[in-house]
């Protein structure tokens, strides 16, 4: 069954800043394909957890981390993992849309532009522009306007269009990070579709303090309080029958 | 709340003799910071006024490409302000590049431990230096010890010396200003810091790098005291019309020395001319600033964020 296939293995994960323990010994089985939602409240680390999964925390100051992280099996911390190839196969998203200051046909090459050997043909890159933008339902709306900058697109837009720029990596995984929590209700809304259309194909993972969001928009969810995962579950499961006291205390709202 | 059309209104919004107190603050600060605007914009325009009416019957064309004659006390400028400009030039074509790509370096690549923060420390430091230290380090270090003696080279490399500091610090706060957002997105596609820093960090803080380029050149430009100690000398004739009369080896005239000699070492110079010289060097500062504020206004306008 490809539902038993695993993205993500974790075992017992400790990150530090400086001497700060922002993670305390996480555990988790990520299926592939599937969207996995992370719930808690801020400052629990979920930011910190995402930030693991393509070793993007080293980039922020002084930072430990201990345990075991394997996607698809290849332990990421193996001496001969590049971490260029690595973040190209695990794209992340903000919480702000943060295109680059470019246009936004740039936007969507810039991956592949970075990554090719010698320079792409224009056919190519056509191409990519396309499929992403179709992928991601932009296509319609900017393909009279692909050289406008990216910068001054709707907010909705401009988030779809950070998702555009990870598809032509073909990238295995797609880490969210509050990717609504800049957006209205519309916007929010398109983003959820847009998850599960592209869910499947790719896994992703969402970071979200919005439990209603993390109820209508993901296969999985993972509880994490104080830097402890507390309950990983099917969402609908963790909902309704959440096993832990913690977590029916969390999403009765009696914290967070 | 719904009130009745016709019921008397509950408030009155009238002044109370606290909201006059208030009023009368705002009155008195808003006077004080004019006259301190005042106190700065009056001088500046006496300064000018004063330079341009003692110093305009001297400025024309052939002052500016003669060179001094007859003891300094006729003639022109050439030498002296071709002095400057290679002075400038040479300078500014080492503390440039080197200030630049160090401050990228600090900004980009070195981590945040003691070591960098000393350096920075140093760089601050450094750049509040007086300039007559610099002058005392370029004769010691570049005329004496590395056998330039007094030269252009000499010269340009102790300028150069003063005004990197300078560069690095708003190179750096150029850099700096690129919102991290931005190095985000490229780290997350698997950009390397160069590639992050080329295609996206330098264009967006190119106009604040250029801008504390260039006004280092205004500031090279009026300096005297190091380049009398290393290279500047009190008269110099050169081929007039030649933008290449002086060699790098040479030692050099420069308009700011030129104005302190006029001033103080030859007897019976009209008074016209020192305030001509001084009019030149302001005029080519004006020029090199309002170069660096359009060169900046332009850049703005096709940054993308
Ligand atoms: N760069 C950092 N340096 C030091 N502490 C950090 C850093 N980033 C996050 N933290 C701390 O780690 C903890 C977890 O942060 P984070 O992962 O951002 O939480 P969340 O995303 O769940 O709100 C917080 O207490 C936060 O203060
Ligand atoms: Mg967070």
């Amino acid at each position: 069954m490809s539902d038993a296939r695993l993205s993500i293995t974790t075992r017992d994960v400790k990150l530090w800043y400086g001497k700060f323990q922002a993670l305390k010994g996480i555990n988790v089985d990520i299926k592939h394909g599937k969207i996995t939602s992370l719930i808690g409240p801020s400052g629990c680390g979920k930011t910190t957890l995402l930030r693991c999964f393509n070793r993007v925390n080293e980039r922020y100051g002084n930072v430990t981390t201990t345990g075991e992280i394997k996607l698809l099996g290849k332990n990421i911390y193996d001496p001969d993992v590049s971490l260029i190839e690595l973040r190209k196969a695990v794209g992340m998203v903000f919480q702000r849309p943060n295109p680059l200051p470019l246009s936004i046909y740039e936007n969507v090459v810039f991956g592949l532009r970075i990554h090719a050997e010698k320079s792409l043909s224009r056919g190519d890159l056509d191409d990519a522009v396309e499929k992403a933008l179709t992928e991601t339902g932009l296509w319609s709306d900017l393909k009279d306007r692909l050289n406008d900058r990216a910068i001054n697109l709707q907010l909705e837009q401009q988030q779809k269009l950070c998702i555009a720029r990870l598809l032509p990596l073909k990238p295995e995984i797609i880490l969210m990070d509050e990717p609504c929590s800049a957006l209205d209700v519309d916007g929010t809304r398109a983003i959820e579709e847009l998850m599960w259309s592209l869910a499947g194909r790719y896994t992703i993972v969402i970071v979200t303090h919005n439990m209603a969001q993390a109820r209508r928009a993901s296969d999985e969810t993972i509880f994490m309080l104080l830097g402890e995962l507390i309950e990983h579950a099917r969402t609908e499961d963790l909902f309704l029958t959440p096993r832990d006291s913690r977590t029916s205390e969390y999403i009765e709202g009696r914290y967070g | 709340m719904n009130m009745p059309a016709d019921a008397q209104p509950v408030a009155q919004f009238g002044e109370t003799p606290f909201t006059r107190k208030k009023q009368r603050s705002e009155k008195i600060a808003r006077a004080i910071f004019a006259v301190m605007v005042a106190c700065i914009v009056i001088p500046l325009i006496v300064i000018i006024g004063y330079l341009v009416k003692e110093g305009y019957s001297l400025i024309s064309w052939k002052f500016l490409t003669t060179n001094p004659t007859h003891g300094m006390r006729e003639g022109g400028i050439w030498s002296a302000l071709l002095g400057t400009f290679w002075l400038v030039g040479v300078s500014l074509c080492i503390s440039a590049p080197i200030g630049v790509l160090a401050a990228v370096y600090l900004n980009e690549y070195a981590k945040d431990n003691w070591f960098t923060r000393v350096v920075n420390l140093a760089v601050v430091n450094l750049a509040g230096v007086p300039s007559i230290v610099h002058a005392l380090f370029g004769l010691g270090a570049f005329v004496l010890f590395a056998h330039m003696g007094r030269s252009i080279l000499a010269a340009s490399l102790t300028l150069a010396i003063m005004t990197m500091p300078v560069i690095i610090a708003s190179t750096k706060e150029a850099l700096a200003a690129v919102p991290r957002q931005f190095r985000e997105a490229c780290w997350n596609v698997g950009a390397t810091k160069w590639q992050t820093i080329w295609r996206i960090v330098l264009p967006n803080s190119i106009s604040g790098i250029l801008t504390g380029v260039i006004l280092q050149v205004s500031r090279t430009a009026g300096e005297t005291a190091p380049i009398m100690f290393t290279g500047a000398v009190f008269y110099r004739r050169i081929e007039e019309g030649n933008l290449f009369a002086y060699n790098i080896t040479d030692q050099c005239m420069a308009l700011s020395t030129h104005l302190f000699a006029v001033k103080t070492q030859v007897t019976n110079a009209p008074e016209a001319l020192s305030f001509a010289i001084a009019l030149v060097l302001l005029g080519l500062v004006v020029f090199v600033n309002l170069t660096a504020i359009l060169i900046r206004s332009w850049l703005r306008g096709r940054k993308k964020w």
